[in-house]
């Protein structure tokens, strides 16, 4: 790759990762005020801030590598197609197992990313991944908790559980799939191999599971397509809402 | 069983450590008024703060930009952490949470009737931050002398708290007063809703406060409404003026005999109305409340119904 091409590949990849994050984070803090008691409404707020820190985080460096777009430009801006988050995290809150389960797949797809992006050889990158990982782990804690307590718990929540999960797996298998872009940047030591990830994922996740009383699913369905912009009828709604103000007020300062 | 004259001397003696200004602790005897006089205004309190994440939360998901989308989150999960706090403060007091939520949700305890005013732009997070926690911390400040010791400590950190809330609140106000044109009307037409709502949440007149005469005996309100009301005024004059905007009360003249501003009179009739249900939101509020409170239900069962497998579980092994 040429240092041009290098540049364009590290700024998608960070626009990438910023869109997962706030997409996250935009749909967790619909829970506050939601939440079944006080301290949950708290603990979601937390969380959604983390993950919109995290976005701020790689946009910024995405408007640092393009040099004429800000962090709020990528975030306000974009249509739906340019988005390129994964399908997992746009899909609707749902209940307080379905946020619960998702969170519970991606803090633990992100605990194993984190770490390797900690060691990439792209500089900022590395150093969101430090700051990142710390709270990745308290998110970690804290999903599992929640999980191992539904599926445990009444025959409603053990339902709703792992009616979440079984709704949720078809959309695993993309975290796990690498296109050319990521490929390259994999192969320089700026990327992370995702597909190196899914074994040690799934182990970790099937402990969580035996320990919650809840079925790992069959592999029969997946759905793919957000890192290409292809994506589910929700992202549209989430960026409606998240979008108008700025849109409606072409220009201003906030 | 304790007599009359018993209960007269513990009372003297009581409002003799009033005097003193020593604070009371939730271990010490207190006249049952005093107890629930502070329980009602504690958890009144608690509640408004939790009421209150409904019309910030309002915006959260709609924040014009990203960086303001961080700062608003962390300001409705500080209003959270305020009401827990709150609620604690008044469980010292032994009424559990349990009995206050359901209080509020049967309308029987109050919330700052602020809260049934609705949110409408974005200009309105920043007037709820310049001006709604701008007057709650001008009576915040007052009660960190409160004579109970649990309300006033809680309120010391309270009050850092809603200092910064008021900064990111005017904050909004200056970006919007020196933006755009419409960025322009949007702050003075949410100045012009706010302002005066933001009076009333000092409460009546002191001549009409049900309330105040025996809570400022107590010293649990350490200044009247009306005082703190002006003090409010006084402040957010020029504030105003360096925003730009024009004052929504067209009588606010300074008075030098006075010191102070002297202003036009509260719409005291919008007041009464508003707390007594006509408010655009005083249904929703609760509403919402009660339909997460429900939501949740099943959440809740879940973990006494884990912890009590967990705890058979660890007796059959032993």
């Amino acid at each position: 790759m040429s240092e041009n091409e290098l540049k364009q590949a590290t700024l998608d990849y960070a626009l990438r990762l910023g869109d997962d994050s706030l997409v996250l984070g935009q749909r967790i803090s619909e829970w506050v005020s939601n939440g079944p008691f006080l301290e949950e409404d708290i603990a979601y707020g937390n969380v959604a801030l983390d993950y919109i820190g995290r976005a701020r985080m790689f946009y910024g460096y995405a408007a640092e590598l393009d040099g004429e777009r800000s962090e709020d430009d990528f975030a306000y801006l974009r249509d739906e197609r340019e988005f390129r988050n994964f399908l997992m995290l746009e899909l609707p809150r749902g209940d307080f197992a379905f946020s619960q389960m998702r969170q519970l797949l991606v803090d633990l797809y992100n605990t194993l990313f984190l770490a390797v992006l900690v060691a990439s050889n792209d500089q900022t990158l590395a150093a969101i991944a430090a700051k990142a990982i710390k709270e990745t782990r308290y998110h970690l804690r804290r999903s599992r908790e929640w999980v191992v307590r539904l599926g445990d718990g009444t025959e409603e929540s053990h339902r709703r559980a792992q009616n979440a999960l079984d709704e949720l797996w078809g959309y695993g298998h993309e975290l796990f799939e690498m296109d050319a872009l990521e490929q390259r940047l994999a192969d320089c030591g700026i990327g992370v191999d995702t597909s190196l990830l899914r074994e040690r994922w799934r182990s970790m996740l099937s402990e969580v599971l035996a320990e919650a009383r809840l079925t790992m699913p069959e592999d029969g369905w997946a759905v793919r397509g957000g890192r290409a912009g292809y994506h589910t009828e929700n992202l549209g709604h989430l960026l409606t809402e998240l979008q108008f103000i700025h849109r409606a007020y072409p220009g201003c300062r906030w | 069983m304790k007599t009359t004259a018993d209960e007269t001397r513990l009372e003297q003696r009581f409002q003799q450590r009033i005097e003193q200004e020593q604070k009371i602790e939730p271990k010490d005897w207190m006249p049952d008024g005093y107890r629930k006089s502070l329980i009602r205004q504690i958890s009144q309190h608690a509640h408004s703060e939790v009421i209150g994440m409904q019309p910030e939360g309002n915006f959260i998901t709609r924040a014009p930009s990203l960086r303001r989308k961080a700062v608003l989150l962390s300001k409705v999960q500080d209003e959270g952490g305020h009401g827990l706090y709150l609620y604690s403060a008044a469980e010292t007091l032994g009424t559990p949470r349990s009995e206050l939520i359901a209080a509020l949700q049967s309308g029987e305890a109050k919330y700052a009737s602020i809260f049934n005013y609705p949110t409408q732009s974005w200009g309105d997070i920043g007037a709820i931050g310049w001006l709604v926690d701008g007057a709650a911390i001008v009576n915040q400040i007052s009660l960190q002398r409160t004579s109970y010791g649990p309300y006033a400590r809680g309120m010391v950190r309270i009050c850092k708290e809603e200092s910064f809330h008021q900064r990111q609140g005017y904050e909004i106000m200056i970006a919007l007063a020196h933006g755009s044109p419409a960025q322009k009307r949007m702050a003075q037409d949410s100045l012009n809703r706010f302002y005066w709502p933001a009076l009333m949440m000092f409460g009546p007149h002191d001549s009409e406060s049900a309330h105040s005469a025996r809570s400022m005996q107590w010293k649990i309100k350490r200044e009247t409404n009306d005082d703190l009301r002006q003090k409010f005024i006084d402040q957010t004059v020029p504030q105003i003026e360096y925003l730009g905007l024009q004052h929504p009360d067209s009588e606010i003249s300074w008075n030098e005999a006075r010191g102070h501003y002297d202003h036009g009179e509260i719409d005291w009739n919008e007041f009464y109305a508003v707390i007594n249900g006509n408010g655009h939101c005083n249904r929703q509020r609760i509403t919402h409340h009660i339909r997460a409170h429900e939501d949740g239900a099943w959440v809740r069962d879940a973990i006494t119904a884990h912890n009590e497998k967990l705890r058979k579980r660890a007796q059959q092994v032993a």
